[in-house]
């Protein structure tokens, strides 16, 4: 079987973002493959540890940089990478169309999907990515287990989670808890950079994107910052006279 | 025609629905476009179908005992079949869990735009765009839809609650559903319920870090205060992990992200991954022993101390109101 785990390089969180003339400004940022993205990797990976005969690639869409958690990928264990490469901002809409379009070309059976996008903050991918390829879809997946082409997993829900079982082919969107992602070895991260890594042109699969960011900022709301001093009580008794007679929240 | 997806459990319409129709409203007033609902669900969706007809004049309702369980393939083919029968311009529906995992699919089936997990949304020109937050919610953009129909998931409390009244009608649509709408099996289901109000749902919510100690000292500080304040009840990564509280109570990039009130963070360092998640609150406390922890960065009233000292101080000084 054929597994492909769609990865992105993001900002790492401590890192400080800043905007200039209504965009962000990512000069100077650290990136890092997005951790949401690394469950992926790591549950193909211990399917096929634990006795299932695949193949893992990678699938990244997005601008050079991106070449960094490949390599990541690639040194946690996955075989191979395809870097469809650009640095127009695609919606998620337009990004599963083109995903999907490699991913059948690959004969992949089962694709795995971050849940949520630490840059744009959207978990919009695997959904549209399993629309696109009309498979089976489970978001926010904390457990999962493969027997045959059936899939049994567990995933999160509005009102706390629940199982669900369907068939191959499907997507599945990654939350945590489904694992804990191991580190790269020095040896793996060597070996990393002798697999294959496939470079498409962006721009001979993209067409318009369907939405346009109008204007970033930084987002602040303003806050009071009133810090109360004295002991426990003291401190306690200004807090709810506040919060009743300024915040009027209780 | 603006449609909106409301969101039921058990009969009752969940507070987004009304969330949903104040956003609809603006947008129906800016474009001079009717607003229509649609209410999915098995047999007890009937009685929410009724109650949003108090609010809609026109209330589209599909049920059958196949959409007793919420499916994303279900969902996806009433919404987009309705949507195109019916001639929508807009769908509106809640980011709920439930709403993120289908509005991207309509959108993809209606080759339509979606704008995600949207805070605002303005029309200016006859063009729809949206404010939302990117880059763990440090950065609000604005985004344009750049044809119509157009898919926007709208995130739960933010707009105000509907409180229109209008004497409307049910109008009862059959759709049929195919296998592969029901090819997901939806075994069994473990419910997070406490007896609080949800955590999404409440306008005032009270979250344990690390530095409440334990599972016990969670217990014994963070649920008796959110009790106190009838308080929905959060926790972070840290004390998830740790094996103190489910999942279901995470507040962050990777658990709920919610935006009550009143957000009192307990002994919460306030982690970048964790601000994403409540930095919309209209009111933070934090009470933390290190003056020095992040979380003071976002407040609006703090107290450095140690949180088995305030916690109970702050609780007789609640009970001593009114």
């Amino acid at each position: 079987m054929k597994i492909a785990c769609i990865i992105k390089q993001v900002p790492d969180a401590e890192a400080r973002i800043k905007a200039a003339g209504g965009a962000v400004d990512l000069e100077g940022v650290t990136f890092v493959i997005d951790g949401m993205d690394e469950y992926g990797v790591e549950q193909a990976l211990r399917l096929r540890e634990g006795g299932l005969d695949a193949e893992i690639f990678v699938l990244a869409l997005g601008p050079k940089r991106f070449e960094e958690a490949i390599r990541t990928a690639l040194a946690m264990g996955a075989d191979r990478a395809i870097h469809l490469e650009g640095d127009m901002a695609l919606d998620p809409i337009s990004q599963a169309k083109i995903l999907a379009q490699v991913i059948q070309k690959e004969g992949a059976e089962l694709v795995f999907v971050g849940g949520k996008e630490a840059d744009w903050d959207s978990a919009a991918l695997g959904a549209a990515l399993a629309e696109a390829l009309g498979w089976a879809f489970s978001d926010w997946t904390t457990e999962m287990g493969v027997e045959g082409s059936s899939l049994t997993l567990t995933h999160d829900t509005d009102d706390g989670s629940e199982t669900l079982s369907f068939n191959l082919p499907a997507v599945i969107s990654t939350q945590q808890g489904l694992n804990e992602p191991r580190y790269p070895t020095l040896p793996n991260i060597m070996k990393a950079k002798r697999k294959p890594v496939d470079k498409v042109n962006l721009s001979e699969l993209a067409s318009a994107g369907k939405t346009q960011v109008l204007k970033q900022e930084i987002q602040s709301k303003e806050r009071r910052h009133t810090i109360l001093t004295g002991d426990a009580q003291e401190a306690a008794s200004k807090l709810v006279q506040l919060l009743r007679q300024e915040a009027k929240v209780i | 025609m603006i449609l909106v997806v409301a969101e039921q459990q058990a009969g009752n319409l969940r507070k987004s629905s009304y969330e949903l129709l104040s956003a609809a409203q603006n947008l129906s007033q800016n474009l001079s476009l009717p607003v229509a609902a649609l209410v999915i669900g098995g047999a007890s969706s009937e009685q929410a179908a009724k109650t949003l007809s108090q609010h809609v004049v026109t209330v589209y309702h599909v049920t059958s005992t196949d959409l007793e369980n919420f499916r994303s393939d279900s969902h996806t083919s009433i919404v987009s079949q309705i949507a195109k029968d019916k001639g929508a311009s807009i769908i509106l529906l809640s980011a709920s869990r439930a709403g993120l995992a289908y509005a991207p699919r309509v959108a993809m089936r209606l080759d339509a735009p979606l704008l995600e997990d949207v805070t605002g949304l303005n029309v200016q020109d006859g063009k729809i765009s949206a404010t939302r937050l990117s880059y763990l919610s440090r950065v609000t953009e604005t985004v344009e839809a750049l044809s119509l129909p157009v898919v926007i998931s709208v995130k739960p409390n933010i707009f105000p609650v509907f409180e229109g009244q209008v004497a409307g009608t049910v109008e009862n649509v059959e759709v049929a559903l195919s296998n592969t709408d029901l090819r997901v099996k939806v075994g069994q289901k473990s419910s997070a319920a406490t007896g609080r109000v949800a955590l999404e749902e409440a306008s005032i919510v009270v979250t344990g870090g690390r530095g409440v100690g334990s599972a016990e000292g969670f217990a014994k500080l963070v649920e008796p205060l959110a009790d106190s304040l009838n308080a929905g009840v959060g926790a972070t990564r840290a004390v998830v992990d740790a094996g103190w509280r489910p999942y279901a109570e995470q507040v962050g990039q990777t658990g709920k992200s919610v935006a009550p009130n009143l957000y009192v963070a307990l002994a919460v360092s306030g982690a970048v991954q964790h601000l994403s998640g409540m930095n919309r609150s209209k009111h933070i406390v934090a009470i933390n022993k290190d003056a020095d922890a992040p979380i003071f960065k976002v407040c609006d009233y703090g107290i450095v101390g140690d949180v088995n000292e305030v916690v109970p101080a702050l609780r007789s000084a609640l009970a001593a109101l009114d």
